[in-house]
Order: C-alpha cells, then structure tokens, then sequence
C-alpha cells in the first residue's frame, strides 16, 4: 500500500474520538468541496469552515458604505467579483447598479489607477476587501496612485488579519480540535504566524496547499496531532516560515493593524488593517462601519465559528439559496453555505 | 470612419454599409434580391431557433462575435437532431463602431457560415445612440433547419448505462474572454465552432443518440443537470476521463473557477447507447473540432434513482454537480 493508499483507508476508517477540524480558508473551503473530501472521511472527522472567505465576513455597514458611494454624483465603486452580490442593510452593489449607480467591476487591481486617471472629473473608490493576502494588491494601487499624483482614487477598506480571528474562534468557537492554516495568506505572513496560538490553545495547525492529496495529508496530520500543540508545514513549495518580507514591508508602509468589525461576532481587536494616518486622503470613510444588520433567523456568526453546520441554520436551503442569499456565506463561491447547498452535503 | 446615426436613417446611408459590408460578404443568390423577406424552397418538418449576442471584447482570441453568431445559431439548430439550412442576420450597432471592426466581424460570420452549410438570406440592421463610448454592437440571429426523419434526441430520453460523451475539453471560450477582459496572458483560444462535421458523422452513421446539447453558458454541470432530472436518471461521472486542458485548470485554480461550469461554444454532449459508446467516440474524434472526445461517465437509471450529476474525483471523493448560481465571478484573494 502507498502513503495515499495509507492515508486515504486511516480517515475512511478512523474510529477514535471525534475530531473536529477548521479550515480557515475559503479557496480551501471550495477545494474541499471540489475534490469531494467529505465523503471520504470517516464519520467522526468533521471539517467545518472557519471565517476565512473575505466577502462572508464583511459587515453589512461596509456595504452600506460602498453602496451610498455609488449613488452619489460622480462617484464610481470598483470592486472585485462576488462582493457586488452581497446585501447590505437594504441594497447590495448589484442592486445600486440596477437604480443607476455607479459600480464597475475590475478584474486587475492596476486598472483602477487607469481609470481615474484618464478620467479626473470623478471620484473613483475601490472597495479593498480582503485577508493578508490580498492587502499588498491595496498598497501597490496606492503606490502607484502617489507615483503617479492622483488624487481621485480612494481605497474603502474592510481589511481583516488571520491570527487574532483563530484567537476569538478558540476562545468562543465550538471545540475546534486543530486548523488548517490558510495556504494563501501563509504565503505573505509565514508558517510561524501560528506558532503563539498553537502554544497558547495547545492546538495544531498544518499549512496546507489546495490540490486534494495535500489536504488529506493535511487532515491526517492534524488527526494524529490531535490535543498536542504544533506546527506543520505541508505547503513548503510556497510557504516558508518568515512568509514574504517584501510584501509585509509594502503593507506596513502604507497601512497599520487596527480593530475590525466582523460579520456576526462584533469588533475583535487586532484583527484588521487600516490606512496609516499620513495617507488618510486616500480613505473614503472606512472609519467606523462597525454596524452589522443580521436578518432575522440568520446564523453567519454561528455557521462562521463552527458552532453550527451550515444546514442547521433555519433559514438555508429554504428562504436563503444562492439566487437569494440572506447572508455573504451563501452569496460567494468560497462560501460555506454556498459549497454546502451546491454539493448537497448533509453533515 | 465610424458607424454615425446617419447609417440607421433607412436613407442611402443604410443602403450604402447594406452594399459595402453586409451584401459584400454574405452575398448569395437568396439575399442579392433584396426583398422583404426571403423566399426559399423546403419541405417536411422545419426547425427554428433565435439566439442574441452581446460580448465584450468583440474580438478575443480564437474568434469575434460574428463567428460566435453562426456558431451559436447553427448548434441549437444541430442539437436538435435538424440539419440547419438558413440564417437571419440582425445588427444592433452604436453609433462611433469602427467600420473596419464591422467589416471584419462580418467576414467572419459569411466565413463561418461557408464552413456551416448555411446561408444568411436576409438581414437588418439598427443604430443606437452611444450608451457605452466604445462603440458596441449586437447580432441576433434566427436559424431554419430541416428536422430529420427518425432522429428522437430529447433531453427526457437518457437511460440506464448509457455513455455521456464530451466532444472535447472544457471551457477555453469562458477563459479566452475572461483572460482578454482580465489582461492575463494566455495562450488559451476560444472553441467558438459550429458541431456540423460531427453531428452529420453520428447521424449518418446511424447512433441512436438520446439526448444531445451544446455546452455553452452555465456549462457542463448545467447541461446534465437538465437531462438528470428530464430524464429521471443519475449521471456519474468520472474526474481522470474529463477533458481539460492544463492551461484552463490553471487558469481556473488561480480566480477560483470551475471548468464543470465554463462555458464553451463549440463542444457537445451526447447521451448515445454503451453498446455504441466507441462507434460515436471514434466518429467524433475523427471530425473537425472533436478530437479530444471522450466517454466522461454513465447514466444510472432505475426505480430508486434520485436524479443528480455525480462527479468521482480523481482522488477518491464522490462530488455532487449541483446547478450553477449567480455568475461564475473570480473571487477576491
């Protein structure tokens, strides 16, 4: 028998104690989904989507924000893909759109200073959404955008940071027994982000790549890892332990970490990133959007920390679908909700 | 020289880029009349079916709208077990459009055209004030076609242990345009292809094809989902068997796509009979546009199927295809 074959017959088999485990990742989230891993897992592994998938965990003040920006005269949001479907408290993007405002979708982050340049008499804002991963994007549009002295292009920015996240949900979530860390954020920050939290909770975490044969060696690790502290890095041809100084020296020119207002689970210090004071001209309010209008019946908060699975919601599957999402996680592609409802799952 | 609000005038404008662009390339004894409407001889069952076409960017690589208006029009016509024969031609143009851009993107349909068997035998065209500043156009095209005698190909004909066969790999149309809009350098041409060669080849061969679609938008997982629950039946599929290229799985892999859910717009699906699974296989393949054809999986049909499109992953997991919602938008990080 091969490594795999070994592998793949110890989680089909798997009879210990129960062990739940977190992705943290919402391209993991959909990498899961498309490889078919759960059902391949004994019944007492359970994986469970972690607040990873940006546009889940955006509030809906930011939204509102973005959404008043539009209709406002000679004011055009940019924003990336599925962001434009999520509701606010009334609207989403796409609905503004629909009643004439002013939203563009852009597919690369440099064409926003394009725009507002060949194009001075409007205001153009740029919905920065994103984890660490995609923060350095946001800082190059500003470099670029001083470089080159425009003055039209702002950033609103809901940007959130990883660890102190994986802090709250250990403190608040339901009994998560180990993580997998994010393939993509690990990259900028280093696999020995997780080093403090692994210590501090005596949970491990395992870097993990997105092709399926890692992330079942990824959920195998962590199985026999279960209870003890420690860090593995599985995903070494792109993750090393320091991460990316060139891309953490470009974010911390420009930004600084701050307090950030997660969607259902209030603000949580630490965890986000916002302008640095000195290029507060390129903010178009991001202060403050801290208010979050949860529809009634609505479980994001609880579906986002694990302590429900995504069909234990009342409203999924039954008034909340993909063509009528009450919350992000059903709205974007690397939703929880969304992958649940989409491949069928149960669990 | 730009398309003006002059050429929609109906005065010697219009009659002038009729005669210079849309009777110089599609001219045919049919069309050179200049009538009302076209009169032309038939006889039996015909098909009919219309289709729109609204892309950005106008040229991509691998095709244009124009090419992508035959193709569109003259595969519906196909799928249908019919044998298209003619084609309307209608223009939507903003004022400001390019003149050599027309003139290209109608070359290319009268070319698409020839390679279809078809004719385009009557036409309009319209302009619209400019809304976008870029010049935009629109082409809707209706498409007649004769039905064959004896062809039965409807969606609610899958049954048990049947093959479902794809005429080749997976989303190169959606990734040729997304990358042009995206600025990402590729190499990945659009499939943009009308199916003739091979639906002639499985019809004259006599394969009982079941059911039969072109996949385009909404994509693969889309299409067997209509047939798993027309026909009551459950598709499994295999990952290892599907056509994709390395270039369009990467592409997909980095903005979070599925090519289960790209769209194509010169690929087929066939339901065809096991005992007639590589008579059709081998048919396809050797047809233009068909060479990467394969059997992806089989139908299961009994009294306790629940439909559904299963998907057997490459790594041992059971996937279900559900249908496609919102648009298939590359995600954030």
């Amino acid at each position: 028998m091969s490594d795999f074959e070994k592998i793949i017959s110890f989680l089909r088999e798997y009879d210990g104690p129960d062990v739940r485990l977190m992705e943290v990742c919402g391209t993991h989230t959909g990498a899961i989904a498309r490889n078919g891993i759960p059902s391949m897992l004994s019944p007492h592994i359970h994986l469970i989507s972690g607040p990873g998938c940006p546009v889940c965990v955006t509030v809906t003040a930011v939204i509102d924000r973005l959404v008043e920006l539009a209709e406002k005269e000679n004011t055009v949001v940019l924003t990336f893909g599925d962001l434009i479907r999520v509701k606010g408290t009334t609207k989403s993007l796409a609905d503004a759109k629909a009643d004439g405002g002013h939203v563009e979708m852009v597919y690369s982050p440099l064409d926003t200073v394009r725009m507002a340049q060949q194009d001075p008499s409007r205001e153009y804002v740029f919905a920065a959404i994103g984890f660490e991963t995609t923060t350095p994007v946001y800082a190059m549009v500003l470099q670029e955008a001083i470089e080159k002295n425009i003055h039209n292009l702002k950033l609103l920015t809901s940007l959130k940071t990883m660890p102190n996240v994986i802090r709250w949900v250990c403190e608040n979530g339901g009994n998560i027994d180990g993580f997998i860390a994010p393939g993509h954020v690990s990259v900028i920050t280093g696999s020995r982000a997780y080093e403090e939290l692994s210590q501090e909770f005596q949970i491990p975490f395992v870097v993990a790549g997105f092709e399926g044969p890692q992330l079942l060696a990824t959920i195998y690790a962590l199985t026999g890892m279960r209870g003890h502290a420690g860090v593995r890095n599985l995903y070494r041809e792109a993750v090393t332990p320091e991460g990316n100084p060139a891309a953490q020296e470009m974010v911390n020119r420009y930004f600084e970490p701050s307090d950030a207002s997660w969607r259902g689970m209030g603000t949580i210090a630490g965890s986000g990133m916002t302008l640095r004071k000195e290029y507060a001209q390129y903010d178009a309010g991001s202060y403050g959007l801290d208010e979050d209008h949860m529809p009634a019946g609505c479980s994001c908060a609880s579906v986002l920390t694990g302590k429900i699975s995504p069909v234990q919601c009342p409203l999924f599957g039954r008034s909340c679908t993909p063509d009528n999402a009450h919350g992000a996680c059903m709205v974007s592609t690397e939703g929880s909700c969304y992958n649940y409802f989409i491949s069928g799952r149960k669990d | 020289m730009k398309i003006t609000m002059a050429h929609g005038s109906g005065g010697e404008s219009t009659s002038e880029l009729i005669r210079q662009i849309f009777a110089k390339h599609f001219h045919n004894e049919v069309l050179d009349r200049m009538e009302d409407s076209a009169i032309v001889p038939g006889n039996g069952r015909i098909a009919m079916t219309t289709d729109s076409f609204v892309v950005t960017p106008y040229f991509f690589p691998g095709g244009d709208i124009g090419r992508l208006s035959v193709c569109g029009t003259v595969n519906d016509l196909l799928m249908s077990g019919s044998v298209p024969k003619y084609l309307t031609c209608g223009c939507i143009l903003e004022e400001g459009m390019d003149m050599d851009d027309l003139d290209r993107i109608i070359a290319s349909m009268a070319e698409t055209a020839r390679e279809a068997g078809v004719e385009i035998i009557t036409g309009d065209t319209k302009v619209v004030e400019a809304r976008t500043g870029k010049g935009g156009l629109m082409i809707n095209t209706a498409g007649v076609g004769f039905a064959r005698d004896g062809a039965q190909c409807e969606p609610s004909q899958c049954a048990d242990s049947d093959a479902v066969i794809l005429s080749g790999t997976l989303g190169e149309h959606h990734a040729a345009i997304l990358g042009s809009r995206m600025g990402i350098h590729n190499n990945i041409v659009s499939d943009a292809a009308p199916l003739v060669e091979m639906v002639n080849g499985l019809m004259n061969a006599g394969i009982h094809v079941h059911a039969m679609r072109d996949v385009t938008r909404g994509g693969l997982g889309t299409v067997l989902n209509e047939f798993a629950s027309a026909s009551a039946c459950c598709m499994n599929l295999q990952e290892k068997d599907l056509p994709v290229s390395d270039q369009v799985r990467d592409f997909c892999g980095i903005l979070g796509l599925d090519p289960m859910y790209m769209g194509n717009e010169g690929k087929m699906v066939a339901i065809v009979p096991k005992e007639e699974e590589e008579a059709a296989v081998k048919i396809i393949r050797g047809s233009r546009y068909g060479e990467n054809a394969a059997v992806i999986g089989h139908v299961e049909k009994n009294a306790d199927t629940t439909p559904a499109v299963v998907l057997h992953t490459q790594i041992g997991g059971r996937r279900v295809i559900g249908l496609m919602y919102g648009e298939g938008l590359p995600r954030i990080c």
